[in-house]
């Protein structure tokens, strides 16, 4: 690469012209940011503006581009040069539009606008130019690992759009829970009828086609590579072994029902007929079209009672503790079988809320036209008594603890239990832990294992340094961003669609697999091209790794969300770029600081946080650093200014990739560094995370939790580093953060760090 | 065998009760129930009438005052998710209860209902003097003295503001037509009886 | 040639010395103002109100006011139905509905009038008062008449039940109308905003269940003076009947000292059209509009 060139502009559009001394910030570009070439322009945004970075670039040959304009949110396409490296100063949403435009706020605004020219410079020299990955490849082949209606509509799709599928289906045929269904729910306006099942249609729709290859009595017994070249063993039931290649892969392996054989009180297991809604659909299928017969003597069904919520929403521990989101309205159209045979029969759903999703509104109602009865109650118990049943229920609106004594059938409606695998992240988190030094989940974790208990199969069988399944969220379904990227798992180019995803109907299946398969097809282009897929889509940077200094503390391997990191024969990382989404939080992980990105780095944040001037402790001008998530809180800082929602001049923002890309030496640099206080700005985590990253925010507060040794050596306060927690539509409780920040600095004092 | 959530009294409610298709629509929300003026004063407000229905309790609805509480001032109506015509299914089973027998002795709502019904069909109009002194009367005379006692305030006021014409009880309003107006009543009941199947 | 013309219902409550005779005062008044003329239907009968049913039941009451629109539809052809009353234009509009949603309901109801020598068409529209003055004039119309603005009178806009619900004025809300407000600012008055607007006054359980209704009442007078409100106005005869009349009932009840004069819209507009007091039928009033008619002195 050619020498560097620091080339710096500062622009006087927006108001920045009259709100700054541009001349002054100029000569800082030059004299403290050492930039070669130093211009002022009116409007650097527009085609003059545009042509003069250009021309330098071209006949100057500038490599580095320090832009002194508005955020670097603002402006993308003008400023997107992807021939040079470059960084922005935000003097316009960071400075003149969140800060008062008076006459006492003059000083200490150029001051903030002058350090933000400083860590623009300086940021900028420590970046070099993202390569892409010339070895990227792809297979246009997409894996889809189940055979019902969530995987057929997957694979159906992808072929569609041009790709060729690979399909594993463990049992004998396609269809999954749905071949079981007498008739399915309706999902075609009006809504109002069962509808015939969709199986033998996409089965024979699969059959016919040339890019779907169809593997029955199937396993996926190992899977190992990574998007764009995954590599999988399937194992069929006759012993044989091949291998496919693929791009992508879409799990979609479905539930299982909540076995009704826990719910004696419910009669289940104590007479023949009581049935849950699988049973019930065997019986509609056998029948086949005549009417229902009372299983225990094939007697004549005159009254039906539904159980909604069989070992679903139990808060006592004992069964599952959520809701199927799907029982409800099958419960809905079994009470229709039997109501299409004969109106007379009797037929009542007991339920504590009915949950109907998407048009499950006008089945619902559908159903009550014909007559089924709906009445809110909580089953206590059922008992058998010869050929029929006796339900005792508590009817809740009535408060009328009562029965229905004469019940011919009854239906329980048990919930739907994923087929995901094992779960792998018991044992990570263990490991996590082990890795910062505390042994105590892995020795828990050792002690459940030693026990000959049944292990679960997993499914995939990767070979990932993290587990042979994909990480699981709660109850067992897979992790994927519920609330931005719903089909975004934990696992780059592999999918989970279906109710493995999430509890829920046929209708949202088939809706969830398309978008699955989108998504796998994106994720097959994008590691042809060497980027990443979201949330940084389109980035070409990736961790580069220097093996020398490597301590093998595995803190990258098991910390990194997306179990991009396995490890080498000789037990050293070994990354797998095209699993990497560029969070950095390998990088935040690494003790000794071998891991970094072309663009960012340990070097670039390092650099910008020493580049601001720090007044000494009796200036009264107290220096806060604020390292922001460029994916929630710094828009949100951005969206304050751009309200004008002012906040203390004192701050100092660095965007960061994910708070878990924050390495402590940030920390232990800019409290050396004279740093009054540090604001760690990123999403929410837990269970109902909005962190882009999935993990990022949670591991960088379990890192920031054992600051405190830091700062007690420095004997300085605790609330001189905090965390918090900002989402996207902060606008007015961010700088309100800042402020409150500010005085609470203000109160405990000035840092006696400073000048050293 | 037992009632208990068959279908058979919400079958005679579909047939015999002013909009009474509509009882097995209502979802149970209890935004009606939590409308009615006269709330407090319900046995059963409209949603549990509603599932009583459809648990089979004949006997209790059909016995309770709650029908008669209701003041038709249709806020049920206009804030119910499903649109049931709740006001119409009230006066429609205080009106099969009133047929069948059933509805409560003494019953003071009903009364009146009956009283004004029976004032409009023989005049074609309201005697509104004659109305409320048969309201004051209808416990028997000793209490009718009492009642119209205590509002007789009320009534000389009104008299005096010349709103209420003490020559009505000598005739007053009216219409002409009387003798097409009892016939076309009496045909209107007659349809009504065959078809909700009231002897 | 008066402007507009209408088939007129006034309904029983507003005969001659009937308990709304000032209503049918005030609002022959203040059409002569607007020049609408009002052509009464011959020989209308009761719409059976809303507590007919127990007696009545269900096809009985709608051929009362099939009845009253086959008359109107032969009587007065080429116009609007208006009712004055709440009920009764509630009652005429709701069964206009049901036959025309039911053709059995039709051919039943023309069975029965076809005993009184009468058919109904439907080709007329049932129209409260109110939507009349709001839809075919409109409140800046309405102000330009305004003589004697009632300049700092504030007043409670009192909608209640049947005028508002089920049917209520196109494109206002059932919990918050807001066109009897605009009314009485259109005629110079202050309206109070106050939470009891459409409460219902107990309607004709005042009567049967006088214990229970009168809480109801209580409530809106209350709310009414609470927001700063010296008078009440409704369109509803029976919402007046109540409120009004049962004022000594409820203090007794209550141990409360209302005292609020209860009036029509329509005998606001007359006195703000300059007109007489007795014109509004001022003296219709049980508790004395003093302020109306100082205004209506003037
Ligand atoms: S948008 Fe940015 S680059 Fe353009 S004039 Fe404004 S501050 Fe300058
Ligand atoms: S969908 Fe219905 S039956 Fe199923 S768990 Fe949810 S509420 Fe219960
Ligand atoms: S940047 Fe993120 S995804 Fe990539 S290897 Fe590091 S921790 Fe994993
Ligand atoms: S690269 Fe860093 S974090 Fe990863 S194992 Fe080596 S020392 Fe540990
Ligand atoms: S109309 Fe009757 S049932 Fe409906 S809210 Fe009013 S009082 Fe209650
Ligand atoms: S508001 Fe309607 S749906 Fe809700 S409980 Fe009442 S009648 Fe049923």
């Amino acid at each position: 690469m050619a020498d560097m060139k620091v080339a710096a502009y500062i622009c006087q559009g927006c108001g920045l012209g009259e709100r700054l001394d541009t001349a002054a910030l100029a000569s800082v570009a030059k004299k403290e940011g050492k930039a070669a070439i130093v211009k002022e322009h009116a409007f650097l945004c527009n085609a003059d503006g545009i042509k003069m970075i250009r021309d330098d670039i071209a006949n100057e040959a500038v490599t580095h581009v320090m832009i002194g304009a508005c955020s670097r949110r603002a402006k993308t396409e003008a400023f997107g040069f992807t021939d040079v490296c470059v960084s922005r100063a935000n003097l316009r949403e960071g400075v003149i539009w969140s800060q008062p435009e008076t006459d006492e706020a003059r000083e200490t605004t150029q001051e903030m606008a002058e350090d933000y020219i400083r860590m623009g410079c300086a940021e900028v020299k420590k970046m070099t130019l993202p390569q892409g990955d010339p070895a990227a490849v792809t297979d246009r082949t997409l894996l889809v690992v189940g055979g019902g209606v969530s995987g057929m509509t997957a694979a159906l799709e992808a072929s569609k759009a041009g790709y060729k599928v690979v399909l594993v289906e463990k049992s004998g045929a396609l269809g999954g829970w749905a071949a079981k269904l007498h008739k399915r729910t309706p999902g075609k306006s009006p809504f109002k009828e069962p509808q015939e099942t969709p199986v033998a249609e996409m089965a024979a729709a699969i059959e016919a086609d040339a890019n779907i290859k169809v593997y029955l009595n199937a396993i996926t017994s190992k899977t190992g590579g990574a998007p764009g070249r995954f590599e999988i063993e399937i194992s069929t039931e006759s012993g044989a072994t091949v291998v496919e290649k693929a791009g992508a892969i879409i799990q979609a392996t479905g539930f299982e029902l909540y076995d009704a054989n826990k719910l004696p009180e419910l009669g289940y297991g104590q007479s023949a007929n009581v049935v849950d809604q699988a049973g019930l659909e065997a019986l509609a299928k056998a029948a086949k079209g005549s009417p229902i017969k009372r299983p225990s003597d094939g007697g004549e069904v005159k009254t039906v009672v539904f159980v909604q919520c069989a070992g679903q929403r139990d808060d006592s521990g004992k069964h599952l503790p959520y809701c199927s989101g799907s029982c409800c309205l099958t419960s809905v159209k079994q009470a229709m079988y039997f109501k299409e045979s004969n109106p007379d029969i009797d037929t009542v759903v007991i339920y504590s809320d009915l949950r109907m999703p998407g048009n499950g509104e006008d089945f619902y109602r559908s159903g009550q036209e014909k007559g089924v009865i709906f009445t809110k109650g909580n089953v206590s118990s059922v008992e058998a008594a010869g050929n029929q049943c006796k339900v005792n229920f508590h009817d809740v609106i009535l408060n009328d603890q009562t029965a229905i004594d004469n019940a011919d059938l009854v239906v329980l409606a048990t919930g739907q239990v994923p087929n995901s695998g094992v779960d792998i992240d018991t044992k990570l988190k263990a490991e996590i832990a082990a890795a910062g030094g505390d042994n105590s989940l892995m020795e828990a974790y050792s002690a459940s294992q030693v026990e000959g208990a049944v292990q679960p199969i997993s499914v995939l069988n990767l070979t990932y340094r993290q587990g042979p399944d994909m990480p699981q969220l709660k109850y067992g379904f897979t992790d994927s961003h519920f609330i931005c990227f719903p089909y975004e798992t934990r696992r780059t180019g592999i999918y989970s669609a279906g109710p493995v995803r999430r509890p829920m109907d046929m209708v949202q299946a088939m809706e969830d697999a398309t978008g699955a398969a989108m998504k796998a097809i994106q994720a097959i282009e994008n590691a042809g091209l060497g980027r990443a897929a979201h949330p940084r889509s389109g980035d070409l940077s990736y961790p580069i790794f220097r093996k020398e200094g490597c301590t093998q503390c595995k803190r990258c391997t098991v910390e990194c969300p997306f179990g991009a990191i396995d490890e080498d024969e000789q037990r050293f990382p070994l990354f797998n770029q095209a699993r990497c989404r560029r969070c950095g939080t390998c990088m935040g992980a690494c003790p000794v600081r071998v891991i970094s990105f072309e663009n960012y780095s340990v070097e670039t944040v390092g650099a910008q946080l020493k580049a601001v001037d720090v007044p000494d402790e009796f200036s009264e001008k107290p220096r806060i650093l604020i390292l922001a998530c460029e994916n929630d809180a710094y828009p949100a800082l951005d969206m304050a200014a751009m309200n004008r929602n002012v906040y203390s001049a004192f701050v100092r923002v660095i965007p960061v990739r994910c708070l878990g890309s924050v390495n402590t030496i940030w920390i232990n640099d800019a409290l050396s560094n004279g740093y009054d206080g540090i604001m760690m700005m990123g999403c929410k985590h837990g269970d109902d995370y909005q962190c882009h990253f999935v993990k990022g925010s949670e591991l960088a507060n379990v890192r920031m939790s054992k600051i405190g040794d830091t700062l007690k050596n420095m004997s300085l306060e605790e609330e001189r580093v905090s965390t918090f927690e900002v989402a996207i539509t902060d606008i007015e409780r961010v700088p309100q953060l800042i402020n409150d920040y500010a005085a609470l600095i203000q109160k405990i004092g000035m840092s006696p760090m400073k000048g050293f | 065998m037992s009632e208990n959530y068959r279908n058979n009294f919400l079958k005679e409610v579909e047939e015999r009760v002013e909009e009474g298709h509509w009882v097995k629509m209502c979802m149970q929300c209890g935004v009606c129930a939590g409308s009615c003026p006269l709330g407090p004063h319900w046995a059963h407000p409209p949603q549990e009438i509603f599932m009583m229905i459809r648990a089979g309790k004949r006997e209790e609805v059909l016995t309770s005052d709650s029908m008669w509480m209701c003041t038709s001032c249709y806020n049920c109506v206009v804030r119910c998710p499903r649109k049931l015509p709740i006001t119409h299914i009230m006066h429609g089973l205080a009106n099969l209860a009133y047929r069948l027998g059933l509805s409560p002795k003494n019953q003071t709502t009903q009364k009146f209902a009956s009283m004004f019904w029976n004032n409009l069909a023989q005049t074609g109009r309201v005697n509104e003097l004659k109305l409320s002194l048969g309201m004051y009367f209808k416990d028997g005379f000793a209490q009718g003295i009492k009642n119209a006692m205590a509002m007789q305030s009320v009534g000389l006021g009104m008299v005096k503001a010349k709103r209420l014409n003490p020559m009505e009880l000598f005739g007053g309003h009216g219409i002409k037509d009387k003798s097409g107006f009892h016939a076309m009543l009496k045909k209107a009941r007659e349809i009504e009886d065959r078809r909700k199947n009231f002897a | 040639m008066a402007k507009k013309t209408y088939s007129f219902y006034p309904g029983c409550s507003s005969q001659t010395k009937a308990s709304s005779d000032n209503y049918l005062k005030s609002t022959n008044s203040m059409c002569k103002y607007l020049d609408i003329e009002l052509k009464e239907i011959p020989d209308w009968n009761c719409c059976g109100a809303s507590i007919g049913y127990a007696e009545g039941g269900e096809l009985p009451r709608i051929t009362l006011s099939a009845r009253n629109m086959a008359l109107s539809e032969q009587h007065n052809p080429g116009m609007d139905l208006v009712a004055t009353c709440a009920a009764c234009w509630l009652s005429t509009r709701e069964a206009k509905e049901r036959i025309a949603h039911s053709a059995q309901t039709l051919t039943e109801a023309n069975t029965a009038l076809a005993e009184a020598g009468l058919t109904y068409k439907g080709n007329q529209a049932a129209r409260h008062m109110a939507e009349v003055l709001v839809e075919d004039f409109g409140f800046d119309e309405l102000k330009r008449g305004v003589k004697k603005p009632l300049q700092g009178i504030k007043f409670a806009g009192y909608v209640g039940c049947q005028t508002n619900r089920p049917f209520g004025l196109a494109g206002e809300s059932f919990e918050n109308p807001k066109y009897l407000d605009n009314l009485v600012e259109a005629m110079g008055g202050e309206a109070v905003p106050y939470d009891q607007k459409v409460t219902c006054c107990g309607g004709a359980l005042a009567f049967s269940e006088p214990e229970k209704s009168q809480k109801q009442i209580k409530d809106i007078i209350e709310s009414a003076y609470d927001h700063g409100a010296e008078m009440i106005v409704t369109p509803c005869p029976l919402c007046q009947a109540n409120v009004e009349i049962y004022q000594g009932e409820v203090n007794k009840r209550f141990g409360t000292k209302f005292n609020i004069p209860v009036t029509y819209y329509s005998q606001l507009i007359t006195v703000a059209y300059g007109g007489t007091a007795a014109e509004a039928a001022l003296d219709g009033q049980l508790i004395r509009a003093t302020r109306l008619e100082e205004i209506a002195k003037k």
